[in-house]
Formats: C-alpha cells, sequence, structure tokens
C-alpha cells in the first residue's frame, strides 16, 4: 500500500512539471512547445519513479537494470509493431498468440532442423500472420477489431495444433545465443530491441511509406484521394507489427529456454497500453515511438518497483490502469 | 429607431493565447429585424455570437436584452433566455430520428410516465415543420440516412420549434440547396413579423443583402460600421470587410485556350448522372454551375478515379483512359480539390509539410527515404507563393483558419502539377480576401496550360472565372454557355430547367 500512497502525489505534482517543461519548450518556438506538451507527462512520470527508485538501494544494481530492460524486451518490440498498426487508425489484439506461436515454432524446429532456420521459419510465421492480419483488413475492409479478434483466437488454436507441451530445444546454443545472451553486461536481447526503436523512428518520420502511414490515420480518404494506395500501407503495417511480435517471441522462448503454448495472454493490452501512454491515439491521428518508449519504459518500471517492494502483482495492475486514464487525462488538459 | 434596442452587447473584449479576437466591441439590434454579420474568417464574427449563445465568457464588457443586464456565462443561461444557435457543425444525433432530434428532452410522454409516446411524438414533430413550411421531411428518418442539406434544415427546425427570441444561424446556407434557402429565407421573414431577433452570419453577400435589414461589419476583431442593406452595395460592403476596395475580385485572362486536353463522352454512373460528355482544352477554365446533390462530385470523382462510371468514356490527351484509382489519376495528370477539405481534403493531425507532399511524396524519394531538404524546399516554395499564413511548415493543418486550409489543399496539387485540375467548390467557407487569392491562382494555372473544371453552385464565381459555363441538373448537362452568353439569368433559368 505504502508504494500506491506513495504515488499519488503524480497526479498533482504532474501540471507543474508539465507547466515547467511547456515553459522551457516555448523558448524552443510552437513545435517544440507542442512536442513537449506530448511527452511533458511521461517524462514527469519517469523521473518521479526514478526518484521513488532511489528510495530502494537495489534498484541501480546492474543485476536489477539488467532485469528490468529484459522484461520489457517483449511489450517494446511488441509495442512497436502496435503503434504502427494503430498510427493507421487499425488495433492488433492477435499479438499475444503470435508471441507464442513464433516462440514455440523457433523452440519445437530447432532440434529438428538447426537454429538459425528454426529462428527464420519462427520470423517467417509472424509475416505470415501479420499478412493475413493486414490482407483481411486491407483487402476487405474489415473492422480491424474483428479481424484481429479473430485471429487472435485462430492463432492461439494453431499453437495447440502443432504441440499441446512446451518445447524445449536441447540445443544449448537456443538459449545462450539470443535471449541468454549477452554483449558485456548487457544482455543481446535488450540490444536488439534498442536497436528496433531508432529503426521505426526513421521509418516513420524519414521514409515515404512511413509517411503516409502516420497520414492514413489521420484521414484515410484524404490520403486514398491523394492517389496513394491505401491498401497496401495498412497491409504493411500489419505485417510489420507481426514481425515484431515473431522477434519477441523468438527472444522471450530463447531467455526462458522454454516455449509454452499458453504464453502471451494479454501482451497485446500491454502493447496498447504503452502506445496510449505514450501519446498514441486509438483511431489514428496521434502517436510515436519516443512516447511509446516512455510507456515502455513506464510499464516495466512499475513491475519492477512493486515487484522490488514485494506488492503483489493485482496491485501492479490496478496501478497500470490508473496510470493509462491519467496519461489520457493528462494529454487533454495539455490540449 | 425610437425604441432602445433590444439587444445590446457593449464594449466587448476576448482574446485567445494573446490574440484579440474581439477589441470593444458595441453590437446592438432590435427585435423584428433580420441582423447580418459579415466580415472575413477570422474576424471575430463567429466569437461575437458565442459570446452572445453562452458557449464563450467575454474577457470584458455587457450585454443587455431589453434593458436588462444579463449573465450569459453558460449555453444553458442562453438558451433560458430564448436564444438559439445554429452552429456550422450539426449538433444532431446521427443515429436517432428526425423526431427525437427535434424533440430532445422534451420527447411527450404516454401515461406510464417512463414510455416514450411515439405516435404523438412523430405528431408533434411533423406539427413543428410543417408550421415553419419545412416539407418533405420524413420525420420517422434517422438523421444519419438524410443528406447534408436536409440535416441543416432539421438543425433549423430544431432551433425554431419553440419559437426563440434570438436565432443566430451561422453560415446556414452553406450545404442548402436553392430550393431549400427559399424556404429558410420564408421562415426568417415569418419569424421576423413574429418578433424574433434574427442574427444571420453569412460568406454569402447576395444572401445577405436578399435577408437582411441591416448589416454589421467586423473587421480584425473590430466593428468597421452597420448599415442599412438598402443603402449599400455588394462592392462597398467587400470594400469594408478587407479594409480596402478590390477593384479585381477575378483575375483578367487573354490567353486564348489551347488544343483539347480532357474530354468526356456520354458518361453515366448510376444513380448519379446520365450521359454526360464535354470537353476542355489546355489553359481553359470551363464552369460547371449545378447544385449540391445534383451529381456534379460524383461527376468529378469518375473522372478522377474515386468512383467508377457505369458507362462511357474518357479521353486524356486523346488517349483513351479508365481511371480505375485515384493512384491511377494522379499519375495520368488528374488532379481533384475536394469539395469538403476536412472530410478528405486533409489530413488534420498532420503537418503543412505532410499535407502539402502527400501526393507528390513519391517523387521526393531518395530511395525509401524522404529527401527532407528537397521536401522542405519544395513546401516553402508553395507556402510563399500561395501566401500561406502562418508560414511555419511544421505547424499543424487542424491549427490553421479556413482559407489557409484550403490553400494548404491547393499547394498540395500545385506541387502535383497536373495537366487538369478539378476543383470542386474551391473557395466554399473561405473568407472573401483569399477567396480573390484563389481566383487569381487558378487564373495563373489556366495561363500556364492547365485545363481546370471549376465546379461551383456560386454563380459570381462561375460567371466571373469561367471561359465557358456548363449547367449541370438532377445528373445531366442541360446547358452549355460561351463567356459573352453566360449571364446570372441565363444560367439560373436552365439549372432550374426552365426553357428560354
Amino acid at each position: 500500500m505504502h508504494n500506491i500512497s506513495s504515488n499519488t502525489p503524480d497526479g498533482q505534482q504532474r501540471p507543474a512539471v508539465a507547466r515547467l517543461l511547456a515553459l522551457i519548450g516555448q523558448r524552443f518556438g510552437e513545435e517544440t512547445r507542442r512536442q513537449w506538451a506530448d511527452y511533458s507527462f511521461m517524462a514527469a512520470f519517469v523521473i518521479l519513479i526514478l526518484i521513488a527508485a532511489s528510495a530502494s538501494d537495489v534498484f541501480f544494481t546492474q543485476r536489477n537494470l539488467s532485469n528490468l530492460f529484459r522484461q520489457i524486451v517483449t511489450n517494446g518490440l511488441a509495442s512497436l509493431g502496435m503503434l504502427v498498426v494503430i498510427l493507421t487508425g487499425g488495433i492488433d489484439l492477435s499479438v499475444g498468440p503470435i508471441v507464442a506461436l513464433t516462440g514455440i515454432l523457433a523452440a519445437g524446429l530447432t532440434d529438428q532442423i538447426g537454429l538459425p532456420l528454426a529462428v527464420l521459419i519462427g520470423l517467417g510465421i509472424g509475416l505470415l500472420a501479420g499478412a493475413a492480419n493486414g490482407f483481411l483488413v486491407a483487402r476487405f475492409k474489415l473492422p480491424p477489431f474483428i479481424v484481429t479478434l479473430a485471429t487472435l483466437s485462430a492463432f492461439r488454436g494453431m499453437i495447440y495444433v502443432y504441440s499441446e507441451t512446451p518445447q524445449t530445444p536441447s540445443n544449448p546454443a537456443f538459449r545462450r545465443l539470443l535471449g541468454g545472451g549477452f554483449i558485456g553486461p548487457v544482455p543481446v536481447a535488450v540490444i536488439i530491441m534498442l536497436a528496433c526503436f531508432p529503426l521505426v523512428w526513421v521509418f516513420l518520420n524519414r521514409t515515404t511509406v512511413g509517411r503516409a502511414i502516420v497520414a492514413i490515420g489521420g484521414n484515410e480518404e484524404a490520403v486514398r484521394l491523394a492517389g496513394i494506395n491505401v491498401g497496401r500501407h495498412i497491409l504493411l503495417a500489419y505485417i510489420i507489427s507481426g514481425f515484431f511480435s515473431a522477434i519477441a517471441g523468438v527472444l522471450l522462448a530463447s531467455r526462458l529456454g522454454i516455449a509454452q503454448p499458453n504464453v502471451g495472454v494479454g501482451y497485446e493490452l500491454d502493447a496498447i497500453a504503452a502506445v496510449v501512454i505514450g501519446g498514441g491515439i486509438l483511431g489514428g491521428g496521434g502517436g510515436g515511438v519516443i512516447g511509446t518508449f516512455g510507456g515502455v519504459l513506464t510499464l516495466g518500471l512499475i513491475d519492477n518497483l512493486l515487484n522490488l517492494f514485494n506488492v503483489q502483482s493485482y496491485y501492479q495492475q490496478i496501478l497500470k490502469g490508473l496510470i493509462i486514464i491519467f496519461a489520457v487525462l493528462a494529454r487533454r488538459r495539455d490540449q | 429607431m425610437a425604441n432602445p434596442d433590444f439587444l445590446q452587447m457593449r464594449a466587448i473584449s476576448k482574446s485567445y493565447d494573446g490574440t484579440q479576437a474581439l477589441r470593444e466591441v458595441d453590437f446592438s439590434a432590435t427585435i423584428g429585424e433580420v441582423h447580418a454579420i459579415v466580415g472575413e474568417n477570422g474576424a471575430g464574427k463567429t466569437t461575437l455570437i458565442k459570446i452572445l449563445a453562452g458557449a464563450l465568457r467575454p474577457d470584458a464588457g455587457r450585454i443587455l436584452l431589453a434593458g436588462q443586464p444579463v449573465d450569459l456565462s453558460t449555453p444553458h443561461d442562453a438558451f433560458n433566455l430564448g436564444i438559439r444557435t445554429v452552429y456550422q457543425e450539426f449538433s444532431l444525433i446521427p443515429h436517432l430520428t428526425v423526431t427525437e432530434n427535434i424533440l430532445l428532452g422534451q420527447m411527450p410522454r404516454g401515461r406510464l410516465s417512463w414510455w416514450v409516446d411515439w405516435a404523438r411524438a412523430h405528431r408533434r414533430a411533423d406539427e413543428i415543420l410543417q408550421g415553419i413550411g419545412f416539407t418533405g421531411i420524413h420525420v420517422r428518418t434517422p438523421i444519419s440516412r438524410m443528406s447534408v442539406s436536409l440535416q441543416q434544415m432539421v438543425e433549423i427546425a430544431k432551433a425554431v420549434a419553440e419559437r426563440p427570441t434570438i436565432l443566430i444561424l451561422d453560415e446556414p446556407s452553406a450545404v442548402l440547396s436553392q430550393e431549400e434557402l427559399r424556404l429558410l429565407f420564408a421562415l426568417i421573414r415569418k419569424l421576423k413579423q413574429e418578433s424574433t431577433l434574427i442574427l444571420y452570419i453569412s460568406h454569402r453577400l447576395d444572401e445577405v443583402f436578399e435577408v437582411a435589414d441591416r448589416i454589421t461589419v467586423l473587421r480584425d476583431g473590430e466593428v468597421v460600421g452597420t448599415v442599412d442593406s438598402q443603402a449599400t452595395n455588394e462592392s462597398d460592403l467587400i470594400g469594408m470587410m478587407v479594409g480596402r476596395t478590390l477593384d479585381q475580385i477575378y483575375p483578367t485572362r487573354d490567353m486564348p485556350p489551347g488544343e483539347e486536353i480532357l474530354a468526356v463522352k456520354n458518361l453515366s454512373r448510376e444513380g448519379a448522372f446520365t450521359d454526360v460528355s464535354f470537353s476542355l482544352a489546355r489553359g481553359e477554365i470551363l464552369g460547371l454551375f449545378g447544385l449540391v446533390g445534383s451529381g456534379r462530385t460524383q461527376l468529378a470523382r469518375c473522372i478522377f478515379g474515386a468512383e467508377l462510371p457505369t458507362s462511357g468514356t474518357i479521353y486524356l490527351d486523346g488517349e483513351v483512359i479508365r481511371p480505375r484509382s485515384p493512384h491511377y489519376a494522379v499519375l495520368a495528370g488528374i488532379a481533384l480539390l475536394t469539395e469538403d477539405r476536412k472530410r478528405d481534403g486533409l489530413v488534420l493531425s498532420c503537418s503543412v509539410r505532410d499535407n502539402s507532399s502527400l501526393v507528390t511524396m513519391q517523387r521526393m524519394g531518395r530511395g525509401i527515404f524522404l529527401d527532407r531538404q528537397k521536401q522542405h524546399a519544395l513546401v516553402q516554395s508553395k507556402v510563399q507563393e500561395l501566401d500561406i499564413r502562418p508560414a511555419k511548415i511544421e505547424r499543424l493543418v487542424r491549427t490553421l483558419s479556413g482559407g489557409n486550409q484550403q490553400k494548404v489543399v491547393l499547394a498540395k496539387w500545385l506541387l502535383a502539377e497536373a495537366k487538369v485540375l478539378i476543383l470542386d467548390e474551391p473557395t466554399r467557407g473561405v473568407d472573401v480576401a483569399t477567396k480573390v487569392e484563389i481566383y487569381h491562382i487558378i487564373g495563373d494555372l489556366a495561363d500556364k496550360g492547365v485545363g481546370i473544371l471549376l465546379i461551383s453552385s456560386e454563380l459570381p464565381e462561375i460567371l466571373g472565372m469561367s471561359d465557358r459555363a456548363l449547367v449541370f441538373r438532377e445528373g445531366r448537362l442541360v446547358g452549355e454557355f460561351s463567356r459573352s452568353l453566360a449571364s446570372e439569368e441565363s444560367l439560373l433559368a436552365s439549372a432550374a430547367g426552365v426553357v428560354h
């Protein structure tokens, strides 16, 4: 309980911090100020949590920080894919089963066909799953919520068709190389995830296809009437989401050394939460990579801190819910 | 006038984020009067009426009704004083019926108090519509299934159902057809006799002259003056609005049109238009006069590939083309500026930079990457050429005024350098000064050899701009006029189906 009550002042301190940040932003003109308004809540929140963290002497140990980042790898990757889909005005509810499906395929096939090929097949299945979502949304103009709700169920079923039992590859490289590997003190999986964020930023901000995806969520019809093939871009967005879920799935199975068929339940909701906390707007027209990273970090920090303080996970869930509401409210006041 | 004015707004000031929207505005109007408020976009018209409607609080100033100071700090206060406003944005609930929308909050109840007496409700709504002369609206229809113009009529009916003391109409005619406008004017005259004070805000000066007794002109948040509509004329009024005399609204052009660039032969689309044939030359401005709902927008969309025609042929540069998608049309060199910029012309959540380069982004690329410097230079050049304000390309389009938003749409298509430019109501919801600028841009484009199809329901615009004018009625071309033969009378007669 102690932690929850110590977090309550956030709600009151935030406007002051946001105002200060906005004031700083003013010096750098209209655009900077707008962006500050987008991130001010996030920044304030992360700072406050870091302050709270300094109360625990375990937090800044290398072991804990390494753990923290390893724990946010899955949500970080899934959120990136989710962000791209949400920017087109869609949603991808099938993230969880794709994570599980690709993980169990990679794990299960490693002993039969070798590690590299197994991983490639896992990633390829992620692309295909995303393509199936994208095709149904773009080609038949079905609502993304319905399409991915349906594939959420279908993909989950496919996992059990493949294997009802957990898969543990005997090849130790499966565990050592990806999810369990380190470069210096930094886990390989974390490096992969951290590298993906700038990649997606560049994609969304510096490529023609990325700019079109951002515009589609703002006004699909206007983009179509500008002569842009909207369907192709939407298809690509879901493929990207499927692909990132697949990377997450393979890394997760690799880190744990075991691929469970029932893993990943609710992952799509964490991904949506991270995007929304980071300024994403369901239905399109808002959201960005930097904000999403803040969202992922915020959610990860909450889990990590409450674990350090031995708070039951039920409270973590309650707190996450509150934070989502706060994030949306704070942004509305900023506008 | 002997008796003091019923409505008096004194020294009203209002500013937003440092911009002074209204500066010590004095405004008064009398019962039984139609008082028009005109001015460019951003002149403060909307702010003024929102203050009167209780939707905004003034920073300073007083409002008196019948000599008594009143408090209008909430819309509810205004409502209780009998002030009703019809805004440009609808306040109707789309999936509910006409009846429910008109009687919102006052549905008649049955014997059991939580039951709605539907029969009585529909009868009551129908009576209200009949009583104000709006026939032909079916009260059981859900709003979402009605045309925009009928929705506007329902919105007006809702506002006058309880005979307001002050009725504020903000650009009511923007979406109305000629016939509906006639009904509205009849209603306004009727309400005037029943001693309602009507405030009429409109861009269309011809309407203002037809309906208003007095006209107040606002410019940059200040009152320029109030004049009797009998004692002034359109050009004086425009002069007051923009602060200078407009000797030249339409561009003078003496370049003769070149060879044919676009031709349409027997083009039809079921349920929209039938057997349409015309041709358009390089450097020609071909006016297409037609009312909202006459099928003119679908015609434009078919040429642009946004809809598919059922039959007929389209020729571009003498070759048959079959535009299957806007993508195809853009590659072929056809551009369409749509009627409703917010609905399908702009991505409001994106910047001026993104919006302006939406069509040409592929050409601004280096591989898959966007050449940001090239994009910046191109967009910046259009921002300067079109005088888009503020001249900041990272600004979100949402924050721009209507006129500047329209210029962004124009910038997008100018960058595309199309051979054929279809303009569907290019000056809708745009202030007078910007209108004039847009007219000159269109003129320049024609001089550069672009073939322009100008679709409009504003007669002066068609007459002032076109080299030739076509008249569209109920999905058919019913008349063609050369510049010398086109006149307000001849086009209107043709559009109304009167044979000369």
